[in-house]
C-alpha cells in the first residue's frame, strides 16, 4: 500500500522530468546556457529547496530523475571536484547573501571550489588546525598553511576552517569561512606524491583577506560547520568514483563537458590503482600462467574471499539503511577492509609480476599500471583518516569501549602541539 | 663471527658507516638518482682508494685485500641503510661472485685487479624474458665460433648497465650429452652486435638496463657448470639481504623518530599503544630477517673459504636469509610510511625512497616464494 504511494510519486516525477526534458534539452546549448536552464528550472538539483534553484523533493526522489536523464543522454548540473560539499554547507549554514552570491555558479561551473581543513600539523587531530583568522580594521587577515588541497590550483573560492580563538578549548575556537583564492596573500604549490604525481597542493595564507561577511556559522561555530562539510564527503565518497566516468555523446556540449573533466579528474587518475585494483588479479594471473600455481591460486583464493566478503558486508549495512533499521557496524567497518584488501592485493600483484615489478614506466607491465599500483596503495591506510583512527573509533563507538584519556581538553594555546621539543 | 662481530669488524663497522654518512645523505641520494648514471665518480674513488671496499674481498692475488664475506656483509648492510648510490653491488658482489665462482686462475689474475680497484666497473646480465635468475631457466645460446663463443638475444634488468665496463653474461651451452649447462661469459661494453638501452626501474637508486646481444663474440669464464652458476647467485643472494637489513634499519629508525616527535591530539603519536605495538613488531621482524642475514653471511664466508663437496647448508641458509629479509624489508616500509602518515607518502619525505629499494630488491634475484621453495629444496625436503 505504503510501496505504492511512493512508486505512483516516483512515476509522476519522472513524467514530468521527461516531458521538460523532451522540450529543453538540446545539444546546441552552451555548456552554460543548459546549465543555466537546469538551475532556474530545478530539475539540476531537483531535491534542493525550491527557494534555492531546486524543487524541494525528497533526497530518494534523485535516482529517479537521474535516470530520466541518463535516458535522455542529458547533461546534468557540475559536480566535479568539491563544489557540492561546498554548496551542502552553505545550504544548511550560509546567510541568504552567501547562497545568493555562490550556490548559482556552483551548478552552473563558473566558480570551483576547494576545501581548507588539513594541515601539516593537523591530520588525524583536524580540530588541531593552527592557521589564523585575526580581526583587523575590520577585516579577517589569514596566516599559516594547509596541506592536500586537491585542485586548489584551480579553484576560485576555499573552504576554510582556520583559529579565531586560542584561549578556548580546540574545537570551540575555530571558525569557518569563504575564502578567495585568487589574492595575493595565497599561494598555492603543487605537493608531489611518492607515486610521482601531483594530485594536491599545499597552501600558504601570508595575510590574506576576508571581509566579515564571509563567515559561515557563527563565531567559534567552525567545527559545526566543518562537521557538515565533511558528513557530506562521506556521504558521497562512493560519487567520486563516478567521476572518472566520462560521457561519449557528441556535439559542442559535450566536448565542453568532457574538457571540464578532463581538468577536475587529473587528480583522481590513481585512485582506482590505490585499492589495489583487485579487478585485474584473475586475467593477469591467466596472462601469466601462474593460475595453475597452486601457491599462487592461494594467494587468490584469500583475496578474493576478502574482497567479497567485504562487499557483502557494505551490502548488508545498505540494505538495513534503506530498510530504516539503524546501521550495524559495518558501516565502519568498510574502511579499514579497504586497506586489507588494497596490501594483500598489492602481494597478490608482486607475486604475479615477479621480477617485473622492478620496473615502472611505460615500458613495463600494462604501461606501468601495476607500478602504480604497488606505489600508491599506501596511501589507502592514510587517507581520509588512517587505519589506526578507524580502530579506534570502531573500538569506541561501535564496540562501547572506553576512550582513551585525553590531553588536549584545556586552552588550545596550552596543548603541546607540532614537534615534541 | 660467531653470532658476534669481533672488535676489529665493529671497528671497520664504524669507518664504514662514517664514510657512508657522510657520502650518502639523503639529499646526495635524491641528487644522484636523478642522473643517467646514478653514481658520483669521485665518491666511488674515494670508496676505492680511501678505503678499498672494492678490493675488500677478492683475494691477495688477484690485486685483492683478502677479506671474507662476514666483512663484505658489514659494508653492504651500512651501504643499504644510507642507499649508497654507486655500482658496487653490480661490480663487486654480482660480477664478481659470479668470477670468483666460476673462472680460472688466468682469467681472476687478467680480470679482478681492475674491478677491485674500481678501474673497471663491471656487472651481471642473466636475467631473460622470464625474469629469472637461476641456472636452469638461462635460454641465450652460447654457439661456439672462432676466438671463443657467439651470443644473441636480450638481458634485461642488468643492474647498472647502461654505464659498465664489463658485463658477465650467462648463457648456456651444448654439454655434449645433448643437455645443456649454464656458463659465465665475458663482454666488453663496446664489443661489437652489443646495443643497451635504459630501462626505467621503481627504485631510481639502482639503475637498470636491457641488453641486446646480435652476434656478440665473448670468452666463457671457467667451464660449463649450472650448480656453479647457482652457486654464485646464491652468494649475491646473501650479500643483497645484508643489504637489505640496513635499509629496514633505517626505515626502523626512522619511524621510532617520527613517532617521538609528531603530536597529535596534544601527545606524541608515540604514546599511542597502536604506534608502539608497530614499532615493537618491527623491531622483532627487523631482528629476526638480521639473523638470517648474518647467519648466511657466515656460511658463505667459509663456503667462500673452504672448497666443501656439499653447499647444500649454505645454498638453504641464503634462501632462507633472502626469504625472510625481504618480507621483512616490504613490511617495514609499509610500516614506517603508516607511522609517518599523510607525509610518509610525499615524493619529500624520505620514506618511499627505501620503499622502492624495499619493493625492487624484494624480487630481485628472485623473490620470496621461489626462495621458501628453494629453502625446502635444499634442506632435501
Ligand atoms: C593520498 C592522500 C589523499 C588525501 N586527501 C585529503 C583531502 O582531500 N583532504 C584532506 O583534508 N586531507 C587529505 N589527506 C590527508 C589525510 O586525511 C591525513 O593524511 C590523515 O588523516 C592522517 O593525518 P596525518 O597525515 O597528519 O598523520 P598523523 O595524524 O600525524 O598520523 C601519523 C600516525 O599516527 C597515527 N595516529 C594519529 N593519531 C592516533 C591515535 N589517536 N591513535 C593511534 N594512532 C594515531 C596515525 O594512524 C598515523 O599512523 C590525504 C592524504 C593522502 C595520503
Amino acid at each position: 500500500m505504503e510501496n505504492n504511494v511512493i512508486d505512483s510519486k516516483i512515476r509522476a516525477v519522472q513524467a514530468d522530468v521527461r516531458v521538460w526534458l523532451k522540450e529543453n534539452w538540446h545539444v546546441n546549448h552552451s555548456l552554460l546556457e543548459w546549465r543555466n536552464l537546469l538551475v532556474e528550472s530545478g530539475w539540476g538539483v531537483p531535491c534542493w529547496p525550491k527557494a534555492w534553484y531546486g524543487r524541494g523533493l525528497p533526497a530518494d526522489m534523485e535516482t529517479a530523475v537521474n535516470g530520466e536523464f541518463a535516458a535522455a543522454g542529458a547533461l546534468g548540473v557540475a559536480r566535479a571536484g568539491i563544489r557540492m560539499l561546498a554548496a551542502a554547507t552553505l545550504l544548511e549554514h550560509g546567510t541568504e547573501a552567501h547562497k545568493q552570491k555562490f550556490l548559482r555558479r556552483i551548478l552552473t561551473g563558473e566558480d570551483n571550489w576547494c576545501q581548507l581543513f588539513s594541515e601539516p600539523g593537523s591530520g588525524s587531530d583536524l580540530a588541531g588546525a593552527t592557521t589564523r583568522a585575526d580581526l583587523k580594521d575590520g577585516r579577517w587577515l589569514i596566516n599559516g598553511q594547509k596541506l592536500w588541497t586537491t585542485s586548489a590550483h584551480h579553484a576560485e573560492w576555499g573552504l576554510l576552517l582556520a583559529r579565531t580563538d586560542w584561549d578556548l578549548p580546540k574545537h570551540q575556537g575555530l571558525s569557518y569561512f569563504v575564502l578567495d583564492m585568487r589574492q595575493p596573500g595565497v599561494e598555492v604549490q603543487p605537493l608531489r606524491q611518492m607515486n610521482g604525481h601531483a594530485s594536491f597542493n599545499q597552501v600558504f595564507f601570508d595575510n590574506a583577506v576576508i571581509e566579515p561577511e564571509y563567515l559561515v556559522g557563527a563565531l567559534g561555530d567552525g567545527w559545526k560547520v566543518a562537521m557538515t562539510t565533511l558528513a557530506h564527503e562521506r556521504r558521497s565518497a562512493d560519487g567520486f568514483r563516478n567521476w572518472g566516468k566520462v560521457s561519449n555523446g557528441e556535439g559542442a556540449i559535450f566536448e565542453e563537458e568532457r574538457a571540464e573533466n578532463a581538468i577536475f579528474n587529473e587528480p583522481y587518475k590513481w585512485y582506482p590503482q590505490r585499492a589495489g585494483r583487485v579487478d585485474l588479479i584473475m586475467q593477469r594471473a591467466r596472462d601469466s600462467g601462474l593460475i595453475s600455481d597452486l601457491r599462487v591460486r592461494q594467494e587468490i583464493a584469500a583475496l578474493l574471499i576478502l574482497s567479497e566478503t567485504a562487499k557483502w558486508t557494505a551490502q548488508r549495512a545498505r540494505a538495513a539503511q534503506q530498510l530504516g533499521r539503524p546501521q550495524g557496524p559495518e558501516g565502519s567497518l568498510g574502511k579499514l577492509a579497504g586497506s586489507h584488501i588494497a596490501r594483500a592485493a598489492s602481494r597478490v600483484h608482486t607475486l604475479l609480476g615477479g621480477a617485473e615489478v622492478m620496473l615502472k614506466g611505460k615500458d613495463s607491465e600494462m604501461q606501468g599500471l601495476i607500478a602504480e599500483i604497488l606505489l600508491s596503495v599506501p596511501a589507502t591506510s592514510i587517507a581520509g583518516g588512517t587505519d589506526e583512527i578507524q580502530r579506534n573509533i570502531i573500538a569506541e563507538r561501535v564496540l562501547g569501549m572506553p576512550k582513551e584519556p585525553r590531553f588536549d581538553t584545556g586552552p588550545f594555546r596550552d596543548v603541546p602541539r607540532g614537534l615534541k621539543k | 663471527m660467531q653470532y658476534s662481530f669481533s672488535d676489529e669488524q665493529e671497528q671497520f663497522r664504524d669507518i664504514v658507516a662514517r664514510f657512508m654518512r657522510e657520502k650518502s645523505p639523503t639529499s646526495e641520494v635524491r641528487k644522484l638518482m636523478e642522473t643517467a648514471s646514478g653514481y658520483d665518480a669521485n665518491i666511488w674513488q674515494q670508496m676505492n682508494q680511501e678505503l678499498g671496499l672494492g678490493a675488500l674481498c677478492i683475494p691477495e692475488v688477484y690485486g685483492g685485500q683478502g677479506f671474507g664475506f662476514v666483512e663484505l656483509a658489514i659494508v653492504l648492510e651500512e651501504m643499504g641503510r644510507n642507499l649508497f648510490c654507486a655500482p658496487f653491488f653490480s661490480s663487486s658482489v654480482l660480477a664478481t661472485q659470479a668470477i670468483l665462482n666460476t673462472a680460472t686462475e688466468a682469467q681472476k689474475s687478467a680480470i679482478l685487479p681492475d674491478i677491485a680497484s674500481g678501474q673497471r666497473i663491471a656487472t651481471l646480465a642473466m636475467c631473460e624474458a622470464n625474469a629469472s635468475w637461476r641456472a636452469k631457466d638461462v635460454s641465450m645460446l652460447a654457439e661456439p665460433v672462432d676466438g671463443g663463443f657467439s651470443l644473441s638475444g636480450k638481458k634485461h634488468l642488468v643492474t647498472d648497465g647502461m654505464y659498465a665496463d664489463t658485463f658477465v653474461v650467462a648463457a648456456c651451452v651444448d654439454n655434449g650429452a645433448g643437455k645443456s649447462e649454464a656458463a659465465f661469459f665475458l663482454v666488453q661494453s663496446d664489443a661489437s652486435g652489443l646495443r643497451r638501452a635504459e630501462q626505467d626501474g621503481i627504485d631510481a637508486t639502482r639503475k637498470l638496463a636491457e641488453l641486446e646481444f646480435r652476434g656478440v663474440v665473448a670468452e666463457m669464464l671457467g667451464k660449463p657448470d649450472s650448480v656453479k652458476v647457482d652457486k654464485s647467485i646464491a652468494f649475491s643472494c646473501v650479500a643483497l639481504a645484508n643489504e637489505m637489513v640496513g635499509g629496514c634499519q633505517y626505515l626502523l629508525s626512522s619511524a621510532v623518530e617520527y613517532a617521538q616527535l609528531r603530536m597529535q591530539f596534544g601527545r606524541t603519536i608515540g604514546s599511542f599503544q597502536a604506534i608502539k605495538h608497530m614499532c615493537a613488531d618491527m623491531l622483532l621482524e627487523v631482528e629476526l630477517a638480521r639473523s638470517a642475514a648474518y647467519q648466511a653471511a657466515q656460511a658463505v664466508h667459509h663456503a667462500a673459504q673452504a672448497e666443501s663437496e656439499d653447499d647444500s647448508e649454505m645454498l638453504a641458509l641464503a634462501s632462507l636469509a633472502k626469504a625472510s629479509v625481504s618480507d621483512a624489508y616490504i613490511r617495514t616500509a609499509e610500516t614506517c610510511i603508516q607511522i609517518h602518515g599523510g607525509i610518509g607518502f610525499t615524493w619529500d619525505n624520505d620514506t618511499h625512497l627505501w620503499f622502492k629499494r624495499a619493493k625492487s630488491s624484494e624480487e630481485f634475484l628472485g623473490g620470496p616464494m621461489l626462495h621458501r621453495e628453494l629453502l625446502m629444496q635444499a634442506w632435501g625436503v
